[in-house]
């Protein structure tokens, strides 16, 4: 009894709302959609190939925050990468274009950064203004066109494909939490993370290396973000400037609705995925009950909040 | 104690920082199994002095030797690999984090093949050096920020205690404390002695000091007053030294 109550009381409202979120969304769905097809295999694996990028993204996002910085670049990031790989591509092989794609995210990232770290500026408004400068960049790479991304290989290894029946979204999908999870949980890397957004001061007098663990997790968004951009060109089979545009807002709630503080030293690479399929699930139900498009942003909008604010709400005590 | 190498030795110490002297030609021995308290009021240099120490800042003149070897810190990480740890007035704790990874904070313990973290051993370990100087606690895997204000301050010095194989410096370690807590940590403080630690405490009140230390040294605008036996001496004498001002007889 003593056990179960401690277990109650430890119970984390923030941490564990995603769960309670997620479920009562899917059920609520499942019922009132049932005759609409939600529950389909096909439908319900629709929306883990439609995240498959958001939650990767998402990943990179859980490090920033934890280490109390955060990137809002990254949308940015997804159309130069995709652009990279896929103009690089016209030319050279497939692995020169996936080099192009992740070694354009991992860049800018690094180049975020570096100026967070080093250059000790606040990662709010850096990533704000590389935001706008990737946009601008993304735009006048092909000059607003859109390039047609035709080699087979990659479009079935980022996007159509599938490995013994599972496809290769999902497979990054699970490849990229597993990993992200196993980081951020039980490495020194991860332990530094959150040492570093809880308490910089505690974390520079214990021998932490502050400025590097910021440089990385900046760098990993970028990263992140480059291979998000690959999944979006191998699933459309193109690469334009306006991939990843709108998924700022859908990161960042999936994120904290996940159960990431944006305080930093607190998150879930876990809480993160589901939040992202908690996501992709609002999307796909509130389009199977026939909403047009300005009724799902506002519901959308108002989900995120009360989401948000019961995720958020007890971490200012 | 004469005849023990002392753990520290401090000779003829100069700071200065732009020409402004903040530390004049000062000299302590530090001896295992002792604890010294610096006092003196507010500016008078004991955060400098103990900041080099731990290698914050290096002495601009004079010498520093740990166990006979003379030594220069290039920061608070080489004088941490050395054996001396602070406790800070803050308490350097991440509170978001659990009791165990504040213990191994910057010194995590990993596992093989992959380098993993071994929360497991950290855990048990942080446990059995909790118990063994009774910082009670509800568990090794309790989160900082649930503690209270003396249970935070008992992991702080645990922390070091774990670390420290030469000598631990103590920050204002009850400042922020209540009575009751203060007692605790004191108990614990004095409990570090038969460690063979040498022990470095600052502190405001000279009541504490009068019950903790060994010998009391006092500091005066970056002057060393002196250094007094504390069974030789009583607060008035170390008032006035602190102050400069003798009491009426």
């Amino acid at each position: 009894m003593t056990l179960a109550y401690q277990k109650l009381k430890s119970f984390d409202l923030q941490q564990g709302v995603i769960y309670i979120g997620f479920l009562a969304i899917f059920l609520f769905f499942a019922l009132t959609l049932h005759d609409d097809g939600f529950l389909t295999s096909r439908n319900l694996t629709n929306i883990v190939l439609q995240t498959a990028p958001a939650t990767i993204m998402a990943i990179g996002l859980v490090f920033a925050l934890s280490a109390g910085e955060i990137d809002l670049s990254f949308g940015s990031v997804v159309a130069v990468s995709a652009l990279s790989a896929a103009v690089v591509m016209q030319h050279f092989p497939m692995p020169v274009g996936i080099l192009a794609g992740l070694g354009a995210g991992l860049a800018i990232g690094a180049f975020n950064g570096a100026l967070v770290a080093y250059g000790r500026l606040p990662s709010f408004l850096v990533t704000l203004a590389t935001m706008g400068l990737f946009a601008g960049i993304a735009r006048t790479m092909t000059d607003l066109r859109s390039i047609p991304v035709l080699n087979e290989n990659f479009t079935g290894l980022f996007g159509s494909g599938k490995l013994l029946s599972v496809p290769s979204l999902v497979i990054w999908t699970a490849i990229a939490v597993g990993i992200g999870h196993i980081v951020y949980r039980n490495t020194r890397l991860g332990a530094h993370v959150l040492a570093v957004g809880d308490n910089a001061r505690a974390a520079q007098v214990s021998g932490i290396k502050v400025a590097r663990v910021r440089l990385y997790v900046l760098t990993l968004c970028g990263g992140c973000a480059g291979l998000a951009g690959l999944l979006y060109a191998g699933r459309l089979q193109a690469a334009k400037y306006t991939l990843g545009e709108s998924d700022l807002m859908t990161v960042i709630a999936a994120v904290i609705v996940g159960g990431t503080a944006l305080n930093g030293g607190k998150g879930s690479v876990i809480g993160a995925l589901l939040g992202s399929l908690l996501m992709g699930m609002l999307n796909n139900g509130l389009i199977l009950m026939g909403l047009d498009v300005s009724d799902q942003m506002i519901v959308r909008g108002l989900i995120i909040l009360l989401a948000v604010a019961v995720s958020l709400r007890d971490t200012s005590r | 104690m004469t005849g023990s190498t002392p753990v520290l030795s401090l000779a003829n110490i100069h700071k200065a920082f732009d020409g402004v002297i903040a530390i004049e030609d000062f000299s302590l021995d530090l001896y295992p199994g002792e604890i010294v308290a610096l006092v003196g009021d507010n500016g008078a240099g004991k955060s400098t002095l103990i900041k080099m120490i731990s290698g914050v800042y290096s002495p601009t003149s004079g010498t520093v030797r740990l166990e006979g070897d003379e030594v220069s810190f290039a920061d608070a990480s080489s004088a941490r690999s050395r054996g001396i740890e602070v406790v800070y007035q803050d308490l350097a704790l991440a509170d978001q984090q659990p009791v165990y990874m504040n213990m191994f904070l910057g010194r995590e313990l990993t596992k093989p093949p992959f380098g993993l973290l071994d929360k497991e051993r950290m855990r048990q370990e942080t446990q059995a050096l909790v118990d063994e100087l009774d910082v009670r606690i509800p568990s090794a895997s309790s989160t900082i920020r649930d503690l209270s204000g003396g249970q935070r301050q008992g992991i702080a010095i645990a922390r070091a205690t774990h670390w420290a194989s030469k000598l631990i410096l103590l920050d204002e370690p009850t400042a922020a404390l209540g009575v009751a807590e203060t007692a605790r940590v004191e108990e614990l403080v004095a409990r570090l002695r038969a460690r063979n630690l040498a022990i470095l405490i600052i502190s405001h009140s000279l009541d504490q000091v009068f019950r903790l230390s060994d010998r009391i040294c006092v500091l005066r605008r970056g002057q060393q007053i002196g250094i007094r036996k504390t069974v030789e001496t009583n607060k008035n004498e170390i008032v006035s030294m602190i102050t400069g001002v003798h009491a009426p007889a």
